[in-house]
């Protein structure tokens, strides 16, 4: 890349280039050029000489193009006539069309003041959104209940097999270890008092009331309803959801109704099952490192649970099942029309899900205190 | 005669229909009439507002203003039954098929006529059979649609929109992404369709090939005035049309 210039006796400013141009040794920079074209006196025109020219790609473009335009604002004529006849002709093409002014996006950020209020009335708009979901779902739902819903019973299986039977590896793994968790800490605690045996209660009680219910829900949000509104975003992608639409069928029927139905039936049994998983995982601590004889161990599970422990379980995992369920469909459905929108779709159906399942939690959990169960 | 008369029946009537995204309007105060047996075009450069004007039509979209008429019955004042009801007279063929992914060939025909008919399986197996073997997919039908190419998708999504028999048929860019050859014979399907079944075809396309061969009407849509340049048939149009801009997307910019 060889820049030279001189200035000849008719008031031609001329560029010599040589060697060989090409983007993977940068761009050169034309300022210096430049200067020396401003300098006074100014020259009328300015012309190249590329005769030592081996080479070039859009590094030599580049370079041309900022020197025309400087020439041109100066108002000084530049002859192409030297320049090799590929390149002439590119100059032309890249200038045939002048530059759109407004096409341009504008950068410049809003006044914080203005940016607040956006986002403010974006929240609302998204809240109303989500409230008349909710008001559809729910009217869906009666239809159900009056037997004039239509989704396909084949969906409704298998889509009870997806997040029924194929989630019991990873529940499993995840409410033994769980149980297993607890039992260690309050082994630790425990043993100063001698009271080691209450480990059962801690476990037992633990497990049904609330980690069985919250662990299984958790797992199931990652799990299903990522999966439930990266389906929905992509049939909204692909015009599937229109295609329903225009039939006449309603995707809240079709296609939310039945993953409704299918979460908020299987969640209740998956806790039920991560209950026994926990108490199983408990209970081999117990008997591994507390010296706990196992009947001992089932005496002392038994007595401390009752039916009421797991039905208060059950109830939170039904409630989570309809926020997992809910959270995956909102967002599927509200899904743009582009890959990435179905990613952040997938995303924020997690988020909504696992903020949605530990506030109702809390809120459930004092319901239960107030109410003496 | 009773026959001529129903030649020149207005199917679809559009009314001061204005597409707008909140207040970003994408055409406006459009007019136009698409009879009984037409093979009506919507035509104009990409980004001028042609799908979405074709949303408005099947009901996707709501328009800003304006209204579409089906046998003079004005859809957007319809309530929802009778919303279903009007739909249910036509089929959409979408840009991409749209065929639900989840379900083979023959399930994605047979959804339709399980929805709204009263037909045994049995039944249903056979008026599927015939719908894929009309677009030219016979024996395809236990094929999932991502294992086939794209134009067999399109066909599929076309046996789809046909399941009902519907009288109406929209077409959104039915030659796009198609080689030319499976793009003239999706023409000669369309034109065998109309003949054949009496049916009135809309079609979006910015394809001039297709647009000469099979439209007898057309509505040309412009995306810097935001409105219709002109109604009629497109060979009409490329003959005696003085207005620079139709002329020059129908004659591909060559003056």
């Amino acid at each position: 890349m060889d820049i030279s210039f001189s200035r000849e006796p008719d008031n031609t400013f001329l560029v010599r280039l040589g060697g060989n141009w090409n983007i993977a040794y940068g761009l050169p920079s034309a300022e210096q050029l430049q200067k020396q074209i401003g300098s006074t006196p100014a020259p009328e025109r300015v012309a190249f000489d590329t005769r030592e020219l081996r080479g070039w790609d859009s590094s030599l473009l580049t370079f041309l193009i900022k020197l025309t335009n400087f020439c041109s604002e100066k108002s000084i004529r530049v002859s192409n006539q030297g320049l090799p006849e590929g390149v002439a002709r590119l100059i032309d093409l890249a200038s045939a069309v002048p530059e759109k002014k407004d096409a341009r996006k504008k950068s410049s950020r809003a006044p914080v003041l203005a940016r607040v209020g956006e986002a403010t009335l974006e929240a609302v708009k998204s809240a109303g959104a989500m409230l008349s979901f909710i008001g559809e779902a729910f009217l869906a739902f009666i239809k159900l209940l009056r037997g004039k819903a239509r989704f396909r019973g084949s969906d409704l299986t298998w889509l009870i097999q997806e997040c029924g039977a194929q989630a019991l590896p990873i529940v499993s793994l995840v409410s033994f270890l769980v149980g297993l968790i607890l039992a260690f800490v309050g082994a630790m605690e425990l043993k100063l008092f001698g009271a080691q045996i209450y480990v059962a209660d801690l476990v037992g009680i633990g497990m049904a009331r609330e980690m069985g219910a919250m662990m299984t829900a958790i797992v199931m949000a990652g799990r299903t309803g990522a999966a439930f509104a990266a389906q929905l975003g992509t049939m909204e992608v692909n015009e599937e959801i229109d295609a329903l639409k225009t039939l006449g069928i309603s995707p809240m029927e079709f296609l939310v109704l039945p993953r409704m139905l299918a979460l908020v039936l299987m969640l209740p049994l998956l806790c039920l099952y991560a209950d026994f998983m926990g108490i199983l995982g408990g209970g081999i601590i117990g008997i591994g490192t507390l010296n706990l004889s196992p009947v001992e161990y089932f005496n002392e599970t038994v007595s401390a649970l009752n039916v009421m422990q797991f039905t208060t379980g059950l109830i939170k995992a039904g409630v989570f099942g309809v926020m997992v369920a809910f959270s995956g469909c909102l967002r599927g459905m509200q899904c743009g029309r582009s890959a990435s929108a179905v990613g952040e779709a997938a995303t924020s159906a997690v988020v909504t899900a696992i903020v949605s399942i530990i506030v109702s939690d809390a809120v459930l959990t004092v319901i239960y205190d107030r109410i003496g169960v | 005669m009773e026959n001529q008369a129903n030649k020149t029946k207005a199917r679809i009537e559009v009314r001061d229909l204005t597409m707008a995204y909140g207040s970003f309007v994408i055409q406006h105060d459009l007019n136009f009439t698409v009879k009984s047996g037409d093979i009506f075009i919507i035509m104009g450069g990409s980004g001028c507002g042609k799908s979405t004007l074709l949303r408005g039509l099947v009901g996707l979209k709501e328009p800003a203003k304006g209204q579409v008429f089906y046998d003079n019955v004005s859809f957007w004042d319809c309530d929802p039954a009778g919303q279903e009801a009007i739909m249910r007279r036509y089929g959409v063929l979408y840009q991409a098929g749209a065929l639900w992914s989840s379900m083979t060939l023959a399930e994605n025909v047979a959804l339709p006529l399980d929805e709204y008919t009263d037909l045994s399986p049995s039944q249903i197996n056979e008026l599927v059979s015939l719908k894929l073997s009309l677009v030219g997919l016979a024996g395809f039908e236990e094929f999932y649609p991502s294992e086939i190419s794209g134009g067999m998708v399109k066909r599929a999504g076309l046996a789809r929109a046909m399941a009902l028999d519907p009288d109406i048929l929209f077409f959104d860019e039915p030659s796009a992404g198609l080689d030319p050859i499976s793009a003239r014979r999706l023409d000669e399907l369309i034109l065998a369709l109309r003949d054949s079944l009496g049916a009135t075809i809309v079609v979006v396309t910015h394809e001039l090939a297709s647009i000469f061969a099979i439209g007898n009407n057309s509505v040309f849509l412009d995306a810097e005035t935001r409105t219709m340049l002109a109604v009629g048939d497109p060979k009409k149009l490329l003959a005696e049309s003085n207005d620079p801009r139709i002329r020059s997307f129908l004659t591909r910019g060559e003056k």
